[in-house]
């Protein structure tokens, strides 16, 4: 039984993977954390749904990764739960706009529509991959991702276009959040690799359709684009923000100190 | 094993998942929810393939687990289950059985002809109780991954709806 920190051999399709099941697990798990604190049991039921779609969308990626990745000096392999559990902070490649903490509902809100306004459009390009595997969990994810847009636009609209009180905080929630958003949309010599191959589409074309969903949902919510053009990044290459240490010790926590606990 | 007792098995294989439900709808069966894709026997060995309705449906592990006790008990040992998810599953796979089972079970079926269209456009959802179009959409996401939770403003009666997908 593996109770140390694993290592990954991160050939391009492996980080790519790993990237993309980071992304929706660790967005997951926050989404987790509301459950039984949300507003009302209609949105705490809400949150919880669309952290398990996430985390399924997560597992299906893991196992992509597990099935793509060469396997280890010793002859053992990695898993869905090794990837999950026995990586540290500096081994996870998901975006920081994934970690980054809850905060008030409407940053929770605004957090996973500007997530959810870039991946269900990504995802449906994605179906068009000449990896089938990848082809396969992008038909799937994109029909939930669907609704996590539709959720969050009717809710960014709602707040935004509320109380005073709800637009200041849906405002600030935007101006906090912007910066992260860049991040999406990067690309490296990796993923450049696949992208030739025809595995993986640019996430740069996604950008003007994601700008033009943003831009139509705020402008409904009366909220106002940040000028900055600034973005923080790091995410993607294992620089992160010092919530994730404080995430993984709690999702880890368990299969660390258990090693080979089962239900 | 010959194709004809390989195709007998096969017959007693579907006879014994006609016993296995979707236990969040319980009155659906995995046939009849769509999410049983494929059975084949080869040389005596038995592949079952589902698919699940949402990635993160909790139900696929306890449906997987139902089909191979439901399988044991027919005296059927040597079998697999697999999961697939492509072709996606989506409400055009549920039978049309299915959907009646489920509104007299008072949760209503998916509207016909689902699919992004009718995704984001508007959907004239019918009150399983009274008949009633006269409805509206309380909450997106509802008791399991699978349903929203709908009013009636006739009857005044809530109820699930089986999300469109």
């Amino acid at each position: 039984m593996v109770t140390n920190t694993i290592s990954v051999s991160e050939t391009p399709q492996v980080l790519y993977a790993l990237r993309r099941a980071d992304d929706a697990l660790i967005l997951g798990h926050r989404l987790s954390e509301c459950c039984g604190h949300a507003p009302t049991l209609e949105e705490d039921m809400a949150l919880a749904n669309i952290g398990l779609d996430l985390i399924g969308q997560a597992r299906a990626l893991y196992t992509l990764a597990a099935l793509r990745e060469p396997s280890l000096e010793d002859g053992r392999a990695n898993t869905e739960d090794t990837y999950a559990y026995l990586r540290d902070v500096g081994q996870y490649r998901n975006l920081l706009l994934c970690e980054l903490p809850n905060g008030d509902f409407g940053r929770i809100i605004m957090r996973q529509f500007l997530y959810s306004a870039f991946i269900d459009p990504y995802w449906r390009a994605m179906m068009k991959s000449s990896d089938a595997q990848l082809a396969a969990i992008a038909e799937k994810a994109e029909k939930e991702t669907a609704y996590h847009l539709r959720y969050t636009s009717e809710w960014v609209i709602r707040l935004g276009d509320g109380t005073p009180e709800s637009h200041a905080r849906m405002q600030a929630a935007l101006d906090f959040l912007w910066s992260y958003t860049g991040e999406m949309f990067d690309t490296d010599e990796a993923e450049a690799m696949l992208q030739a191959e025809g595995v993986i589409i640019d996430a740069s074309v996604i950008h003007d359709d994601w700008r033009a969903t943003v831009q139509t949902i705020l402008d409904r919510a009366t909220l106002t684009l940040p000028q900055s053009a600034w973005m923080q990044k790091g995410g993607r290459s294992g620089r992160h923000s010092e919530h994730l240490g404080f995430l993984l010790a709690e999702m880890q926590q368990l299969p660390r100190s258990e090693p080979g606990a089962v239900w | 094993m010959t194709p004809q007792t390989d195709a007998l098995l096969r017959t007693r294989v579907l006879h014994a998942l006609d016993d296995v439900t979707d236990p969040e709808i319980p009155v659906l069966t995995i046939a009849d929810l769509g999410i049983l894709r494929d059975v084949r026997v080869h040389n005596g060995v038995v592949d079952v393939t589902i698919t699940p309705t949402y990635s993160g449906c909790p139900a696929m592990n306890m449906i997987a687990l139902d089909i191979e006790t439901a399988l044991a008990r027919a005296g059927i040992e040597n079998f697999h289950v697999k999961t697939t998810l492509s072709p996606a599953w989506t409400t055009a796979w549920l039978s049309e059985v299915g959907r009646q089972k489920l509104l007299a079970y008072g949760i209503a079926p998916p509207q016909e002809g689902s699919g992004r269209g009718s995704l984001f456009g508007t959907v004239e959802v019918a009150c399983p109780q009274c008949g009633s179009t006269d409805t509206s959409r309380l909450a997106e996401f509802g008791s399991t991954s699978c349903k929203a939770l709908w009013r009636c403003n006739t009857c005044r009666e809530p109820f699930d709806y089986f999300r469109c997908h």
